[in-house]
């Protein structure tokens, strides 16, 4: 038997509701609104079933455009995060509710107060996944408007932290009076006063600590500065690198090492990386079922639209299942818009997609499946859950935050399939043991309560 | 015989500052989700039309300094509840609209279509924002565009907009989708929206009168008729327990006065209420109730003043899953950028 350096760890679920782009398929005859709060509603409650961690809104604050207009190819609208996380914690009992939540765009004062708000509601099950923005095409539907630069955006974001933690601090934990005198004792709160590079402000909190202290603060950059920020500052580190063993384990061991580095215990921050499970009773119908999915997934719009963002030009027209485009690609600016990022040399990836086209024989499509993410993992239950039994006890990853390819009904199949035989293996709780996200997560008390 | 919407205020204890003293339940319950449901359910059991829930992002000047954000608190109570309206109050002077108007089609999404915004009137504490104080008109000019920020935005998206043409891999008709545009004094929003259209259409705008063009509702504090709007008159209200209200208002009075609120204030029986209730009934589209102590007056609201309105037929308790607009007879409104021609 091998020695694994955890033997003893546990895997961790959570849902990452997305959203808004094509992983989720919206053709199938099973699946449902993308707005309807009875979707959420039964999403949440199957999660928490399966005894997962978290339920994870996402939230992007602009509607996406391909070449200068709205893309209409992918799901998209969804509900204020917060919000629906609040009406969510009214019919849910255990799981962690997190949202995704933007430091360029929002003031401390303001959204402290409301994850304090979801954190009490629930009992102490709130979650915040801090994301930033650098891009002025997002501000446009904001009154502060602009943008920050790439590298402010970080110290803006970490500053913001602070600020909210010193919010969540105000209140003494023996805030009540206990003669009766006053609603609270009168020197219980303490105000909030920060004069940094990005914030001048005076809050006054109005909440107390919630059950497990603070909100868990999630994070998910990947670059040398977001990696190290996660350090510094996060509880769980949501990344892209959940689909190849050695990728997990290096990036899991990158971090463990800069936690060390920020003067952390190494195991003071846990590895969720997104993934997409695909389950069936056999190898070859799970292989089978993959290929149909990503074809619903990948459609043929889809494809080209795809396609574009690294041709630099509109394809739409094309025969996504005819060969690849015969023109050169060009340069195209980053903007904000979806999929307008820092493309390496567009020559060079062109160049990769028509070797493997031509060597697999492949038409656009099924190139653009092949080459695009590794989502995740397929197979069957037992398959599956040795697996992630191995991954976990090697320190690979804790975890996996789950973005569901169908709504609502996409967890059921990982809660009565794939939960059962990672139970048996000893690496998934059979009941919640705690109450509060940060007792699910097996998480110090917060940063500033040590 | 025309029928009068029946309101209520449920932030905190009541609308006493020193109501927190008479409540069945020590300061940290206020702070739960427990009780926002609670009270959420007391007042829909009662009969009541619609539950505000005022708000502010600092404490109050007196009474208890712990509050959760109204928007919050009514999303919680939106899948506790099933006919009542639910209204948080929104403030509008340093919030960005756009997320507003995020929060607000939200908890329509979340209750079915029981969404309402109560536009906040009172200045705001401009240095938890960071912000240069805004005073005087431009707190008004703020109130405007920000509900015409949000409206524009709720009508971002046609209410058929997700169209899932399978033909043409298309989630979206674009046709539906609409870019707002908004130019203000002091800022712009590009829209559209990213959450779908509210179920409503619009969120039901219910503001002090004369703060905002076109509220859905008017609050008042006298009786009177505000134009193209319904027209809720504000009321203080302390009734008869086992102990007279005189008698519960002093005791509480003699903790902390309860400041002038500019609202008229019934201090008396249940019959006396219901008697002023049904004067009222011709002079007014409806009501808001601000109550003394809730544990003590939502009690009596619900077995002695409601019941009898009810009976009289001067109010109608609202039907389970109808929409706040149904519910206070306000039409769907059109979308503003989809112009029949």
């Amino acid at each position: 038997m091998t020695d694994f350096r955890f033997p003893d760890a546990q895997l961790h679920f959570g849902v990452f509701f997305q959203g808004v782009n094509h992983w989720t398929i919206w053709s199938h005859p099973d699946s449902g609104s993308q707005i309807d709060f009875a979707s959420f509603r039964r999403m949440v409650q199957t999660a928490e079933r399966g005894l997962f961690d978290a339920f994870f809104l996402g939230e992007g604050l602009r509607l996406r455009e391909s070449g200068g207009r709205i893309h209409d190819l992918d799901v998209a609208g969804r509900p204020d995060a917060i919000t629906q996380l609040a009406a969510l914690a009214a019919v849910t009992e255990r799981i962690g509710l997190v949202a995704t939540q933007n430091t360029t765009y929002n003031e401390p004062a303001d959204l402290a107060r409301r994850l304090a708000g979801l954190d009490v509601l629930s009992d102490g099950r709130a979650g915040w996944n801090v994301v930033t923005t650098d891009n002025a095409w997002t501000g446009a539907n904001f009154r502060r408007g602009g943008y920050l630069d790439h590298a402010d955006r970080y110290v803006r974001a970490g500053q913001f932290l602070d600020v909210a933690r010193a919010v969540w601090d105000g209140w003494a934990d023996d805030w009540q009076a206990s003669d009766g005198s006053s609603w609270a004792r009168p020197d219980a709160v303490t105000g909030v006063r920060a004069q940094t590079s990005q914030f001048d402000v005076d809050i006054v909190p109005t909440l107390p600590r919630s059950a497990q202290g603070h909100p868990v603060i999630f994070q998910a950059g990947d670059s040398a500065s977001g990696r190290d920020f996660a350090a510094a500052h996060a509880e769980v580190i949501f990344s892209a690198h959940g689909a190849d063993y050695d990728d997990a384990l290096a990036f899991a061991d990158d971090l463990r090492e800069r936690l060390i580095v920020a003067g952390r215990p190494s195991d003071d921050l846990r590895v969720l990386p997104g993934t997409e499970i695909v389950i069936a009773d056999t190898e070859e119908e799970a292989k089978e079922k993959q290929r149909s999915i990503r074809l619903q997934q990948v459609t043929p719009a889809t494809a080209l639209a795809i396609a574009g963002q690294v041709w630099g030009f509109d394809l739409t027209g094309r025969d996504a299942d005819g060969p690849l485009p015969s023109e050169e690609p060009v340069f195209a600016e980053p903007t904000g818009e979806m999929g307008s990022r820092r493309w390496t040399d567009p020559r060079s990836i062109v160049a990769q997609w028509r070797e493997v086209a031509e060597s697999e024989k492949l038409s656009l499509r099924e190139t653009v499946i092949r080459l695009g993410p590794q989502r995740g993992h397929t197979g069957t239950p037992g398959g599956l859950a040795e697996k992630f039994a191995y991954w976990v006890r090697s320190g690979a990853v804790d975890g996996f935050n789950v973005s569901p390819y169908l709504t609502p009904d996409g967890l059921d199949d990982i809660v009565d399939k794939l939960v059962p035989e990672l139970q048996e293996r000893g690496v998934y709780r059979t009941a919640y043991s705690g109450t509060t996200l940060r007792e699910h997560l097996d998480l110090r008390p917060p940063l500033t309560r040590r | 015989m025309t029928v009068l919407h029946l309101a209520v205020e449920l932030d905190g204890d009541g609308a006493h500052p020193a109501a927190w003293r008479r409540s069945q339940h020590g300061p940290a319950e206020l702070l739960t989700g427990r009780r926002t449901a609670q009270v959420a359910r007391r007042a829909e059991n009662a009969g009541f039309t619609l539950a505000t829930f005022d708000d502010a992002l600092t404490p109050p000047a007196a009474g208890p300094v712990g509050r959760i954000g109204a928007v919050e608190r009514a999303a919680f109570a939106a899948p506790q509840t099933s006919a009542i309206g639910l209204a948080p109050v929104v403030a509008t002077t340093y919030t960005e609209p756009f997320h507003l108007a995020s929060q607000v089609a939200s908890l329509d999404h979340a209750s079915l279509g029981r969404a309402g915004w109560v536009v906040a009137a009172a200045a705001e504490p401009a240095a938890a924002w960071g912000r240069p104080p805004v005073t005087g008109d431009a707190l008004a000019r703020e109130a405007r565009d920000a509900v015409a920020v949000a409206r524009d935005l709720f009508d971002s998206w046609g209410d058929d907009a997700a169209i899932r043409d399978v033909a043409t891999g298309r989630y979206l008709d674009r046709a539906q989708l609409h870019y707002v545009d908004f130019v203000g004094e002091t800022y712009s929003v590009k829209g559209p929206a990213i959450v779908p259209r509210p179920p409503q259409g619009h969120v039901v705008v219910i503001a002090p009168d004369g703060l905002v063009p076109s509220p859905d509702v008017a609050l008042v504090t006298s009786p009177q008729r505000v134009a193209g709007a319904l027209t809720f008159l504000e009321l203080d209200v302390a009734l008869d327990t086992d102990i007279s209200a005189e008698e519960r208002l002093a005791a509480l009075d003699a903790h902390t006065s309860w400041p002038a609120t500019g609202r008229p204030r019934h201090v008396g029986s249940a019959a006396g209420l219901v008697e002023w209730l049904t004067e009222l009934a011709g002079q007014v589209d409806g009501v808001r109730l601000h109550p003394l102590v809730l544990d003590e007056d939502l009690p009596e609201l619900s077995a002695r003043v409601l019941p009898a309105l009810f009976e009289a037929r001067i109010a109608t308790r609202p039907r389970d899953g109808a929409s706040l607009r149904s519910t206070l007879g306000l039409v769907r409104p059109a979308n503003r950028f989809e112009v029949v021609s």
